[in-house]
C-alpha cells in the first residue's frame, strides 16, 4: 500500500489541504473578522499547479487508481486556472451578496479536489467517488444564497436530477463489472479487446448506463432539462465556475472512459454520440436565440458548447482528441469570464442579469462592456479569440474523419449562436437606456485584474494556439 | 439442500400458522366496534394531537452530524480487523483520516452546531464576538 506512489494525487493533495485550511479558518474566524481565506484556496491551487508542471511527462500512478498522464493533467491545469480566476472573481460577490466565506471556499475548493481526481481516475468507482465530491460540493454553492428561493429551487432540483443520474451511472459500473470482472479502466480495455463480446447486449446495456450518467453531468440533450435552472438560480460566478469546472471533469472522465476502456465498442457507441451531439448543438442555439435572460442564454449556449465537445469525441482521431483538450481550456476560460462580468455587476438585491439590464452598459462601465464584448466574441467562435482556434480544430478534426454532417451542423449552429451573442454587444453599445440606471456595486479591483487576466489569455491562445495546442497534442499520446 | 428442507418447512409452518390465525379471528371473532377502540392505540393512553407534528429543525442537524461521525466509526471497524496485515502504513493512513474529519468536528464545534439550547449559543457567540444580525 505504501510502496505505490504518492506522486500522483499531490495536485489533489494540495487543494484539500487548502480546503481544510479554509473549514479551519472560518471555524475560528470571529463574525466580522476578515480574512484572506480566498488566499489560502489561491496558494493550495498554484501548488496544485506547480506539480502538475513537474509531474508532466512522468505518467505516474497511484494505487493503481488515480493516474497522472499527461490528459488528466492537462485537464487539472484548467481546473486550476478555472478554480484561481473564480476565487478571484468571488472576493466581490461575497462581499455583495454577504455569503458565508468560510463555507463558500471550502465547498469550491473541496469541489476542485473532486474535479481533478474526476479527470485522472483510473477506476470507475473512483469516477464515482469523485463524480459525488464534486456533485455534492457544486450543489451546495448552488443554493448558497440560502434566503432565495430561486437559488434554494435550482439547487434542489439539481440535487435530485444528479441524484437520479448518479444512480444511472452507477448501474452502468455495476454491469459493467459484472461483464468484465474489474472497475479498472485498464483492465476493462484489456477484457474487452481480448473477447469478443459483440454478441452480448448486456454490453450495450453497461454502455448505454454509463452514457446516460455522463450526458447528465455534461447536460447534453436530452439530458440537459436542470441546465438552465439551475444555472439561472444560482450565483453567477457559481454558475461560470460549474459551467466550466463541472463540464472540463466530466468531460475529461467521459473521454477516458469510452475513448480507452471502450474503444473496441466504438462501433456502438459513435452513432449514439452522434446524435447528441447534433441534438445538443442545435437546441442549445436555438433555444438560446430566445431567451432574454442573460444567465439562461449562456447556459443554453453552454450546452451548445457540449455539443462542440461532443463532436471532437466523435471524431476520435489524433486532432479531435487533442481539439477536446483545447476547447476545454479556451471554453473554460471565456465563459468563466463572460459569468465573471455578470457576477461583477450583479447587486445584493438585483442581479441585474436581464438582457435590457445591459443596455447602455458601454457608457457606465465601459472596461467591463468592452471585455463581456471579448468574452462574447469569442464564445461565438470569432477570430482572433480562443473560441475560433478551438472550433476551428474540433469541425477540422470532424471533417478528417468524414463527419460532414455533424461539421455543417456545427457551423451552422455557431453561425446563429453569434446572433445572440452579438445581440447582447449591440444592446451594451448602441441602445440607450430607458428608465432609471440599475443600481450596480462598486467594481472590485480583484475581479477586474482576473477579467483582464482571462481576456490577454483569450486573445494570446487565439492569436498564439501552436504552444498550447502542442502540449494537449502531446497529452492524448500517452493514454489512447 | 437437504439441509435446507427443514428450514423451508418450518418458513411455511410459521407464516402459515400466523396468516390462519389471524384470518380466523377477522372472520370468527365477534365485531363491536366504537370509537374508542377504533382509535390508534398508544400505550393505552387516550392519543393527543395528530402524529405528524412539527419538529425543531435542531434534530435534523443533529442526525446529520451523528450520521457522519457514525460511518466514520464504521470505517473503523474494517481497519481494526485488518490491523495486523496494514500494520503502520494502515494507521497513519487511518490517523490522516481522523486529522480531515476532526478538522470537520472542530468547525462543527465552533460554528454552535452542537450547542442544543439557544442560550448557550448565545453566551458562545458573545465570547466569539460580537454578531452581526444576518
Amino acid at each position: 500500500m505504501f510502496n505505490s506512489s504518492f506522486d500522483a494525487v499531490v495536485p489533489m493533495l494540495c487543494v484539500t489541504l487548502a480546503a481544510l485550511a479554509a473549514m479551519g479558518a472560518e471555524a475560528f474566524r470571529a463574525r466580522d473578522e476578515k480574512m484572506p481565506i480566498g488566499g489560502l484556496g489561491i496558494i493550495g491551487l498554484v501548488g496544485a499547479g506547480v506539480a502538475c508542471a513537474l509531474l508532466w511527462n512522468r505518467n505516474t500512478s497511484s494505487f493503481g487508481v488515480i493516474v497522472a498522464d499527461n490528459f488528466g493533467l492537462f485537464v487539472t491545469m484548467v481546473l486550476v486556472i478555472v478554480g484561481i480566476l473564480t476565487i478571484m472573481f468571488s472576493s466581490q460577490v461575497l462581499e455583495v451578496d454577504n455569503l458565508p466565506r468560510g463555507e463558500y471556499y471550502a465547498l469550491l475548493l473541496f469541489g476542485i479536489a473532486g474535479m481533478m481526481m474526476m479527470a485522472t481516475a483510473n477506476d470507475l468507482l473512483v469516477v464515482f467517488i469523485s463524480l459525488e465530491i464534486l456533485s455534492l460540493a457544486v450543489y451546495v454553492l448552488t443554493g448558497i444564497r440560502r434566503d432565495d428561493p430561486r437559488s434554494t429551487e435550482a439547487a434542489f432540483k439539481y440535487f435530485l436530477l444528479g441524484a437520479f443520474s448518479s444512480a444511472f451511472f452507477l448501474y452502468g459500473i455495476a454491469f459493467t463489472y459484472g461483464l468484465t470482472g474489474s472497475t479498472r479502466l485498464d483492465r476493462i480495455g484489456a477484457f474487452l479487446a481480448a473477447q469478443s463480446m459483440s454478441d452480448n447486449p448486456l454490453i450495450l446495456v453497461a454502455l448505454g448506463l454509463l452514457l446516460v450518467g455522463f450526458a447528465f453531468k455534461i447536460s447534453a440533450v436530452p439530458f440537459h432539462m436542470w441546465t438552465p435552472d439551475a444555472y439561472e438560480g444560482a450565483p453567477a460566478i457559481v454558475t461560470g465556475f460549474m459551467s466550466t469546472g463541472v463540464k472540463a471533469a466530466a468531460f475529461a472522465a467521459f473521454a477516458r472512459v469510452f475513448l480507452s476502456a471502450f474503444e473496441p465498442f466504438s462501433q456502438q457507441w459513435v452513432p449514439v454520440i452522434w446524435v447528441l451531439a447534433a441534438a445538443t448543438m442545435i437546441l442549445g442555439t436555438v433555444v438560446g436565440v430566445a431567451q432574454s435572460n442573460l444567465k439562461r442564454m449562456l447556459a443554453y449556449s453552454s450546452i451548445a458548447h457540449g455539443g462542440y465537445l461532443l463532436v471532437g469525441l466523435v471524431a476520435a482521431n489524433q486532432i479531435g482528441k487533442a481539439a477536446i483538450l483545447f476547447y476545454l481550456l479556451a471554453y473554460a476560460i471565456t465563459n468563466l469570464a463572460a459569468f465573471g462580468v455578470i457576477a461583477m455587476l450583479a447587486s445584493s438585491n438585483d442581479e441585474n442579469e436581464e438582457l435590457r439590464d445591459y443596455k447602455g452598459l458601454w457608457h457606465t462601465h465601459p472596461a467591463l462592456a468592452a471585455m463581456m464584448t471579448v468574452c462574447l466574441l469569442s464564445l461565438g467562435g470569432l477570430p482572433p479569440t480562443v473560441g475560433f482556434v478551438g472550433k476551428w480544430y474540433i469541425f477540422s478534426a470532424a471533417v478528417s474523419s468524414g463527419y460532414y454532417g455533424l461539421a455543417v451542423i456545427g457551423m451552422l449552429t455557431s453561425v446563429v449562436s453569434v446572433f445572440f451573442y452579438l445581440r447582447v454587444v449591440v444592446m451594451m453599445y448602441m441602445s440607450e437606456r430607458e428608465g432609471p440606471e440599475p443600481v450596480r456595486p462598486r467594481i472590485a479591483r480583484m475581479g477586474m485584474v482576473a477579467l483582464t487576466l482571462s481576456v490577454i489569455l483569450i486573445f494570446y491562445l487565439g492569436i498564439l494556439p501552436t504552444r498550447v495546442l502542442d502540449y494537449a497534442a502531446e497529452s492524448i499520446a500517452t493514454i489512447f | 439442500m437437504d439441509g435446507w428442507l427443514g428450514v423451508l418447512i418450518m418458513l411455511v409452518l410459521g407464516v402459515g400458522f400466523a396468516a390462519v390465525m389471524i384470518g380466523l379471528s377477522v372472520l370468527l371473532g365477534p365485531k363491536n366496534p366504537t370509537p374508542e377502540k377504533l382509535a390508534p392505540y398508544e400505550c393505552g393512553m387516550p392519543a393527543v394531537g395528530d402524529a405528524r407534528e412539527r419538529h425543531s429543525v435542531k434534530f435534523y442537524l443533529v442526525a446529520m452530524i451523528f450520521l457522519l461521525f457514525d460511518i466514520e466509526i464504521a470505517f473503523l471497524y474494517p481497519w481494526a480487523v485488518a490491523l495486523r496485515d496494514l500494520g503502520w502504513p494502515g494507521l497513519m493512513q487511518i490517523v490522516t483520516f481522523f486529522m480531515i474529519l476532526s478538522v470537520g468536528y472542530l468547525y462543527v464545534w465552533r460554528k454552535g452546531a452542537l450547542d442544543w439550547a439557544p442560550a448557550a449559543r448565545a453566551r458562545n457567540a458573545l465570547r466569539r464576538g460580537p454578531r452581526k444580525a444576518a
